[in-house]
């Protein structure tokens, strides 16, 4: 029996061995993108993520590829782990030898990966919105989410018309929140704001009922900022509510699916946080530059795939087509394309309009952001 | 501290507790007819969510709650059957590898099944945002249904056990199997029932905590972790001494958070545990007599 079984084994790995080799050879006019997503794991960030990559990719070589090249892309599944996107960020490059590497979904994992591009030369187009990523700067690292610190100043310009100047901060231990917690207490200074208590709770906490009594002992809290992109960031504001507490609740961009919105139920209405404009691309005015972008990735989402498409899978549609965008300008050459993107200007994405420099690999502003809210269980524009 | 804010902590920390130690519970009815840990004990209570949300589409929220219970239970009979019914002598060791083993099918098989994003059957009162006054204290009614449920549970379960011919058996198994099957009793059918009870149980559990803590397909993990410290605290096997270490657990994680960062709660809990390990390994409310003459 064991015998057998050894044999399977080496048998398999022999055809492994000598398949490997065809396929590379056929696919020789291919460029291969890798993608690392949590698509599993306790946040649904790499979903959409995945899903809208496999959609451009399909849309592309449907209409012939780049510059004649058809794209393959490989995606790998994180689960959330930053650790497994180490090895398979060192697989994608060593083995699968990709031009570029879309992902991953989150801060955590894509601090642990960014040496590893660096020291590879490999092109690393981000999907995780902590400032760390870009700041400071590396050579072959992007991302496309807009930057924690300016949807803190959203957050904080919105407190400061409110008459709000003592808050308490609450965040997932993810890398979002922590560095999320980080910026969120640097610039509160800036802004006359005082932080009268942080808790970070576990992102895979079931009640926070707890810490909810702590926060709402303190009479001093005028509002509650939670800066989260796992579940429990919906758990925290319904145990708030069920606690009687009528606390204003900000909450970060990490907030921008409406399945956190479903899992909060009654309890997101009212919720106040900054986010792409994505989430109400039907609203916008006409004459908003990035309207017909993101009139059209929603509406092929959702017709695609059936979900209310989200912000998530607008920060791959960005990476991807940033990149595209930069093949084409200037062809199959990692350090050229690398230089293109670094240069890029006015490209009119998802997140924004994206306008790269040297210094500058996010390329995103402060008017990438619109302060949004809940109402009825739908995401819409905030006004007073 | 003032009165309500005490009872703010209070109230959490019976939430948490209860909800510890129903799966706890989980853990002892099979330890008790076979002596070993099922490992995939989580699994149930994740089960027991999943399917009633998903039955939720077709039937009202009773009916789903029960059909998933019945589900689950022949779920937990098929996995007896099919992994463990027909290993003879199964060593301590040889069965948790064998229950992690299941654990990991089921949440996988989970995974393809509902996908990865998180539900929650709706709230059986009300909203999220309903809350009841208790002594000015505004708690979520859903709680108290869980503490009602899981009470109820324990008090059957404790009369079961001792008063029932089946439960006495059930008991007997995992004394002595020898003496037991000597005595008459089918050992190999106890085991099965004792796996379609834990898992029915589980799943109720899981079932009426969902709309608070949600359902995904690898939520069960966190809480058998959980549920594993309550049960050793409490004496393996000993489902009211379960009780008593999950509440106080609860209680203990609530209250430390007035003083301590949030982030320290299950370094409080995992500290207990080793203190309770290092002075009284056979748990709080276990007798350390009978600890000895069992294999594990």
């Amino acid at each position: 029996m064991k015998n057998i079984v050894k044999k399977a084994v080496v048998a398999i790995a022999a055809v492994g061995m000598l398949a490997l080799p065809g396929l590379q050879a056929a696919m020789a006019d291919t460029i291969k993108i890798g993608a690392i997503l949590a698509v599993t794991g306790p946040s649904f960030l790499g979903v959409p993520e995945a899903n809208t990559l496999k959609m451009l990719t399909d849309e592309l070589n449907a209409r012939g590829g780049l510059n004649g090249n058809k794209v393959e892309l490989i995606i790998k599944d994180s689960g959330g782990v930053p650790e497994k996107a180490i090895s398979f960020a060192k697989q994608l490059i060593e083995e699968e030898k990709v031009f570029a590497i879309i992902g991953p979904s989150t801060s955590g994992a894509t601090m642990k990966i960014k040496n590893i591009a660096e020291q590879s030369e490999t092109l690393l187009l981000s999907c995780a919105a902590a400032e760390v990523i870009v700041n400071p700067v590396a050579k072959w690292v992007f991302k496309t989410p807009q930057m924690d610190s300016d949807a803190v100043r959203k957050i904080y310009m919105e407190m400061n018309k409110m008459n709000i100047s003592k808050i308490a901060v609450v965040v997932g231990n993810t890398g979002f929140g922590q560095a999320g917690k980080g910026q969120l207490l640097e610039i509160a200074p800036e802004y006359g704001i005082d932080v009268v208590i942080s808790e970070v709770y576990d992102k895979a906490a079931t009640d926070l009922s707890a810490v909810v009594a702590k926060l709402m002992a303190n009479k001093d809290i005028q509002a509650v900022v939670n800066w989260s992109i796992v579940p429990a960031q919906s758990i925290i504001i319904k145990n708030i509510r069920q606690a009687g507490w009528d606390v204003p609740i900000f909450q970060s961009h990490g907030f921008g699916n409406i399945k956190f919105v479903q899992a909060a139920g009654d309890a997101a209405e009212g919720v106040i946080f900054p986010a792409g404009r994505l989430l109400v691309a039907d609203v916008l005015p006409e004459d908003n530059p990035q309207k017909e972008v993101l009139v059209k990735y929603k509406n092929d989402y959702e017709s695609k795939f059936k979900e209310d498409a989200s912000t998530f899978g607008g920060h791959a549609y960005d990476a991807f087509k940033i990149l595209c965008r930069a093949i084409e300008q200037v062809g199959v050459d990692k350090h050229k394309v690398r230089e293109a993107i670094e240069n890029m200007k006015g490209f009119v994405g998802t997140g924004g309009v994206f306008n790269f420099t040297p210094e500058n690999h996010n390329g995103l502003g402060l008017d990438a952001f619109e302060m949004m809210t809940v109402k009825d269980g739908k995401f819409t524009l905030y006004q007073k | 501290m003032e009165l309500s804010l005490f009872l703010q902590y209070l109230f959490a920390g019976i939430t948490y507790g209860i909800i510890y130690a129903i799966v706890a519970i989980g853990f002892n009815i099979i330890y008790n007819t076979t002596g070993i840990i099922n490992f995939a004990q989580g699994e149930f209570l994740m089960l027991g969510g999943m399917i009633s949300i998903s039955l939720l589409h077709f039937m009202p929220l009773p009916a789903a709650i029960t059909v998933a219970v019945v589900i689950t239970m022949l779920v937990g009979a098929l996995i007896e059957i099919v992994f463990i019914r027909w290993i003879e002598n199964p060593s301590v060791l040889r069965m948790i590898v064998i229950t992690i083993g299941i654990s990991i099918i089921i949440r996988e098989a989970a995974l393809h099944i509902w996908g990865e994003s998180v539900r929650a059957l709706p709230y059986f009162i009300g909203s999220a945002v309903t809350s009841v006054s208790i002594l000015g204290t505004k708690i979520s009614p859903q709680v108290l249904i869980v503490i009602g449920v899981c009470s109820v549970v324990v008090v059957f379960l404790s009369f079961f056990f001792k008063f029932t011919s089946i439960g006495r058996e059930m008991r007997a198994c995992a004394a002595n199997r020898r003496a037991a099957t000597l005595c008459g009793i089918n050992v190999k059918n106890m085991v099965t029932f004792s796996f379609m009870l834990s898992a029915g149980i589980g799943a109720l559990a899981g079932a009426v905590m969902s709309p608070i803590t949600y359902s995904q397909y690898d939520n069960g993990t966190g809480l058998a972790i959980k549920g594993f410290t309550v049960a050793i605290m409490g004496g393996l096997g000993n489902s009211p001494g379960a009780v008593a270490a999950g509440l106080m657990l609860g209680i203990i994680e609530a209250f430390s958070i007035s003083v301590l960062p949030l982030a320290f709660q299950d370094a409080v809990a995992i500290a207990i545990l080793l203190i309770i390990l290092f002075i009284r390994p056979h748990g709080l409310f276990g007798s350390s007599e009978a600890a000895r003459l069992k294999e594990f």
